[in-house]
């Protein structure tokens, strides 16, 4: 799939742009704190509901507006063109078009366009907190079935409950006594929690089987000559991984009635998979702590070109976006990188200097200044 | 800012349900514009309905009098009650007519991020209703959401032990509508709850 054609409205440093895009590779040159990353930024936000770079919508909306407007013409599988465009206002919900139509949800824009981001904060993939890989496996589950996003939200919801119920029940008992009331409905949390629990982590763990052998490859291209990844899932308590989602399910009601003294103690759920881990390793050791600089990159890289392979061998081939990570590569990974990406359907590209841009990836060239986008070449 | 009793009524009707600034702005003008007579019919029904209704000794729903209309009825089936949430929970199951049984009201759903458990429900109220044995049904009408479920869940477990007979109502397809159209959740509870088809 491409984007055809991108129109924003007070998204960030846009009061209005329209950018008309071709399949191949484009890129966006311009000096820093231009709007580059802002194009791309609104096209990563169609296809997560979510921006790489902030959590929260408030800087989305330009200073002074009330609310932002990403629209875009999205080319997918036979040539047919949706029309997607979404109104985004902070601190309330989003508002969904489809083909014009209002009658959508926002939830229901998600699989329109699918996109693979690369971007310089890819390192804390590799670097970061488990929460940083947690996002990498959840939004990828996402991106493969949008139906997902329900279940990630639902076991957000029951989880934020079974947290304010524990809160109550550890401050009461602090103040003495406390409410025997307060956990009689431990119980049905704990049934919600673990059934909405056990889906989410068989998926994911159905994921990182899937994605082993492609970050694996991807590694040995950028990285010929270095040791071999193995990820590995693991769960928030002991016990070996669920071969399906009923084992999943009982072994999380076991490991929270094993751990219920604990919760209670301290007033916070501490098993289920928003305590889960991906563990990176290479060779036999966590690449988080161990790896060179040089290694991190390679292996953030991996994970992001193991995500594009695993969408486009099921179908509609993502839009790959390529913000500013070329500055942050040695000359060898550069070129590797470009190579790998350069037959994608799309591939959007920023750069703050042109010669950033590597030599493989010829295409269409924006510039872009003061909120202005000028077409280059052809 | 408009003047002081203009604004007024501006930020009172703003703190309405659903109501924002903008249509609290367009409906304090029109009550401005309003015939006199008009204006103090609404002022006299919203006194008349805090000064009037209260709530079913019975059941916890609206009443005018001691109990509610539904349980002073004495076509009603006593051995039948249906639980739901709110009043007007009980409106949108009246006019199916489907239904010949009491209703329950809990007042809420648990909700332990509103600070809502079961002792804030009604829910002890209902226990002493089913203490004499002469209801022999239980239909959980809670919202079919996640702090639906949970009470719905929590009564169940509290009720097994009484030996009554504990439904819940049904999700799936809304009749009339189109397969295509459901969403994965309401099309896969369909799926779970389909029945035998009797011909």
């Amino acid at each position: 799939m491409h984007v055809a054609h991108l129109s924003l409205a007070d998204f960030r440093s846009y009061a209005r742009v329209e950018v008309p895009l071709d399949p191949g590779v484009t890129a966006f040159v311009g000096p820093n704190g231009q709007g580059k990353t802002n194009l791309v930024e609104a096209i990563g936000y169609l296809a997560t509901l979510g921006s790489h770079r902030v959590a929260s919508d408030a800087p989305l909306v330009r200073l002074g507006a009330e609310r932002a407007v990403v629209r875009a013409s999205v080319v997918g599988q036979g040539g047919r063109t949706t029309l997607v465009e979404l109104e985004i206002t902070p601190g309330k919900a989003n508002r969904a078009r489809l083909n014009r139509s209002d009658n959508v949800r926002p939830r229901d824009v998600l699989g329109v366009l699918r996109t693979v981001l690369f971007a310089p904060e890819d390192l804390t993939l590799v670097k970061g907190d488990p929460g940083e890989r947690r996002r990498f496996l959840d939004e990828l589950l996402t991106a493969r079935a949008p139906r997902l996003a329900g279940v990630r939200s639902d076991y957000e919801r029951v989880l934020k409950q079974r947290n304010a119920l524990l809160k109550t029940a550890a401050t009461a008992r602090r103040h003495g006594g406390g409410k025997a009331a307060d956990l009689a409905t431990l119980e049905v949390w704990d049934g919600h929690l673990a059934r909405t629990g056990a889906e989410l982590t068989a998926f994911r763990i159905q994921l990182v089987a899937a994605l082993q052998p492609l970050v694996a490859e991807a590694y040995r291209q950028l990285a010929p000559d270095a040791g071999e990844t193995v990820l590995e899932y693991r769960h928030s308590f002991e016990g070996e991984l669920p071969s399906s989602r009923e084992q999943a399910e009982q072994q999380l009601l076991d490991a929270l009635q094993a751990a219920r003294p604990q919760e209670v103690a301290r007033g916070l759920t501490l098993v289920g998979p928003h305590r889960d881990e991906l563990l990176l390793r290479l060779g036999p050791l966590p690449a988080k702590g161990y790896a060179s600089h040089g290694e991190s990159w390679s292996y953030a890289l991996a994970l992001r070109l193991a995500s594009y392979e695993l969408l486009r061998s099921e179908g509609g081939e993502p839009v790959l976006i390529l913000d500013d990570v070329f500055a942050e590569l040695d000359a060898r990974r550069r070129d590797r990188l470009a190579e790998l990406v350069a037959g994608g359907e799309q591939v959007l590209v920023t750069a703050a200097v042109a010669e950033d841009v590597p030599k493989a990836l010829t295409g269409a060239r924006y510039a872009v200044s003061d909120g202005a986008v000028t077409r280059l070449t052809p | 800012m408009y003047e002081g009793v203009v604004q007024d009524l501006i930020d009172e009707l703003g703190r309405l349900p659903g109501v924002g600034p903008k249509s609290a702005q367009r409906i304090a003008f029109h009550i401005l514009q309003a015939d006199p007579v008009d204006v103090r019919r609404l002022a006299f029904a919203l006194q008349q309905v805090k000064e009037k209704v209260r709530f079913c000794s019975v059941c916890g729903n609206v009443a005018e009098s001691e109990q509610c209309r539904v349980c002073l009825d004495p076509r009603r089936d006593l051995a039948v009650i249906c639980v739901v949430e709110e009043s007007k929970d009980v409106v949108a199951i009246e006019r199916t007519r489907e239904f010949r049984g009491r209703y329950h009201v809990l007042g809420g759903a648990i909700s332990p991020i509103e600070g809502v458990g079961p002792d804030d429900l009604r829910i002890r109220e209902l226990m002493t209703r089913l203490a004499d044995g002469t209801v022999t049904e239980l239909i959980l009408a809670t919202d079919p959401n996640l702090e639906g479920e949970a009470t719905a869940t929590y009564l169940a477990r509290l009720c097994k032990p009484m030996g009554l007979k504990v439904t819940r109502l049904a999700s799936g397809l809304p009749v009339g509508g189109d397969l295509e159209y459901a969403d994965e959740v309401t099309l896969g509870r369909a799926f779970e709850g389909r029945r035998l088809l009797d011909v």
